[in-house]
């Protein structure tokens, strides 16, 4: 008989990658929202900037929101010049990461491709592919015997429903993990000497005239110098304890994995028409995502039919997969906006910054957004890359549409 | 799959209906004086609550008609559904149906 409990016996815990801090009473910038977006800006608040005096409150635990939840798609073939020039400086960040965060993030620039299957979908694509060229973001058209040759698993036949009629082709898109993604930025924050605070839900703002002076929370109140919501489908209720109107509409997106296979998908495919997009994550899950459930939620959990027809679409697509089993689904609450394009800049008080409506894309913008929102917070001034995505071109008419290239039905 | 009911067909299943967004936004009354600001709070901004919200939804696999609903947007569950041409019902109202158990 052993005289130790069972199980006392287990490794060591390994050493925890942040602190877990008490808030102060007061921070420089308060960044509300601990998912890739908050942690992503405050490691750049900190390396770019020098801004060290930063919390990042989260109210759950951190990047336990969209961070877990998304299909973890990197890619930058937007059809506008504005948003090809946001995700590709976001493309270009990933490239260089890993060595940026001294931390694994297993990104794989397997590359996408996006299926035409009707005319008007081959058009708009070799659309999209000349406007890619000219911001200099790769592209290419690729016909079906070419998409058979980089995914050989994609059903080309021309017998389907809606056969696969061609494919735009990003080869440096890609994937990556996205807990590492987190905790990478998260590691490299707290060093920096960043409170990252979770079980901390913002509750009310104070304010002054035009200016927040500070977050109050379920851990108290904090000061203020600056605050960034960084809190995609929860924005608006944040937002409405300020008296300010978002054009955002939350709605469940949900996702799922297969069981574990052998490697059989090369590369990412998304599909607009029948819609699915379906990686293969490194352990070999089948990642499929689906669109959105048409209400508004913040359930995060959707109807089941929405998943059967994005299972209809995968198994039209991919015959191959007709036999795998679905092993865990999910959904998180995604922050649509009317033109499918993000809503980041100043607000009508002069120290709060928003970032959300990044919708179903989120993700592939983590280091893109934290990079240009700190450089926003820093200056005072909207980062070039996101001045046009400014809650005035809701006033001004300059809608970004990017419903054709954000490849999520919503 | 969620059952709606329809107030017209009864309970439904989900798939049967399509949404319609915040219910409740009349056309504005005097459009030619509407400022630019105005305008885009018409055309863009709905009010996005975690909660309880009074929403459009439509029949069209049914009677394809449309109705109001009130419903929580954080558990998905319909407090009441009445017709587009009903005033939208005050909270006192809801609490009463739930409490009679006329709630669907």
């Amino acid at each position: 008989m052993s005289p130790r409990t069972p199980g006392a016996d287990l490794p060591e815990h390994p050493d925890a990658l942040w602190r877990n801090p008490e808030p102060k009473r007061s921070y420089d910038v308060v960044i509300v929202g601990g998912g890739g977006h908050g942690l992503a800006t405050a490691h750049y608040l900190a390396k770019n900037h020098g801004i060290t005096d930063v919390a990042v409150l989260e109210k759950g635990w951190l990047a336990g929101g969209n961070m877990a939840r998304n299909t973890t798609i990197i890619r930058s073939n937007y059809l506008w010049d504005e948003s090809s020039a946001i995700y590709e400086h976001a493309l270009k960040l990933w490239e260089g990461l890993e060595e940026d965060l001294g931390y694994p993030i297993l990104f794989s620039q397997r590359g996408v491709l996006n299926l035409a299957h009707t005319l008007q979908d081959v058009r708009d694509s070799v659309r999209r592919v000349e406007a890619n060229k000219l911001n200099g973001v790769d592209a290419e058209w690729l016909e079906p015997d070419e998409v058979r040759k980089v995914c050989p698993i994609v059903n080309t036949s021309t017998e389907i429903r809606y056969p696969v009629l061609g494919a735009t082709y990003q080869p440096r898109a890609g994937i990556a993990k996205h807990d590492y993604v987190a905790w990478g930025f998260a590691r490299r924050a707290d060093q920096a000497g960043i409170d990252l605070v979770q079980d901390c839900e913002v509750t009310g703002f104070t304010t002054d005239g035009d200016r927040v002076t500070g977050v109050q929370t379920t851990r108290g109140t904090i000061g203020a110098g600056t605050v960034a919501l960084c809190a995609a489908g929860h924005t608006s209720v944040l937002t409405d304890m300020l008296g300010i109107r978002v054009p955002i509409q939350s709605h469940p997106l949900q996702a799922l994995v297969s069981e574990l296979l052998e490697p059989v998908h090369p590369t990412v495919v998304m599909s607009n028409a029948v819609h699915v997009y379906v990686s293969q994550a490194h352990k070999g899950e089948l990642v499929m995502g689906a669109g959105v459930d048409s209400y508004n939620g913040y359930g995060q959990r959707g109807a089941f039919h929405v998943i059967e027809r994005q299972m209809a679409a995968a198994v039209e697509l991919f015959p191959v997969f007709a036999r795998a089993h679905l092993l865990r689904t999910w959904a998180g609450i995604v922050d649509t906006s009317p033109d499918a394009s993000p809503i980041v800049g100043r607000t009508a008080y002069d120290n709060l910054y928003l970032n959300c409506g990044w919708g179903t894309g989120g993700f592939k913008a983590t280091p893109g957004i934290g990079w240009a929102l700190a450089h926003t917070i820093a200056h005072g001034e909207p980062h070039p890359t996101v001045a046009p995505f400014g809650l005035d071109r809701f006033v001004t008419g300059a809608l970004v549409d990017e419903h054709g290239a954000a490849a999520v039905a919503h | 799959m969620q059952l709606i009911p329809c107030p017209w067909c009864g309970p439904r299943e989900e798939a049967e209906f399509s949404y319609g967004g915040q219910a409740h936004v009349p056309y504005p009354d005097s459009p030619a004086e509407l400022s630019d600001e105005e305008w885009a709070h018409y055309v863009f901004f709905r009010a996005n609550p975690k909660g309880r919200f009074a929403e459009r939804w439509n029949h069209g696999a049914g009677c394809r008609r449309w109705f109001n609903a009130i419903r929580d947007t954080a558990t998905y569950r319909f407090e009441r559904v009445y017709r587009l041409d009903d005033p939208k019902p005050g909270v006192t109202e809801l609490a009463r149906s739930r409490e009679e158990g006329t709630a669907p």
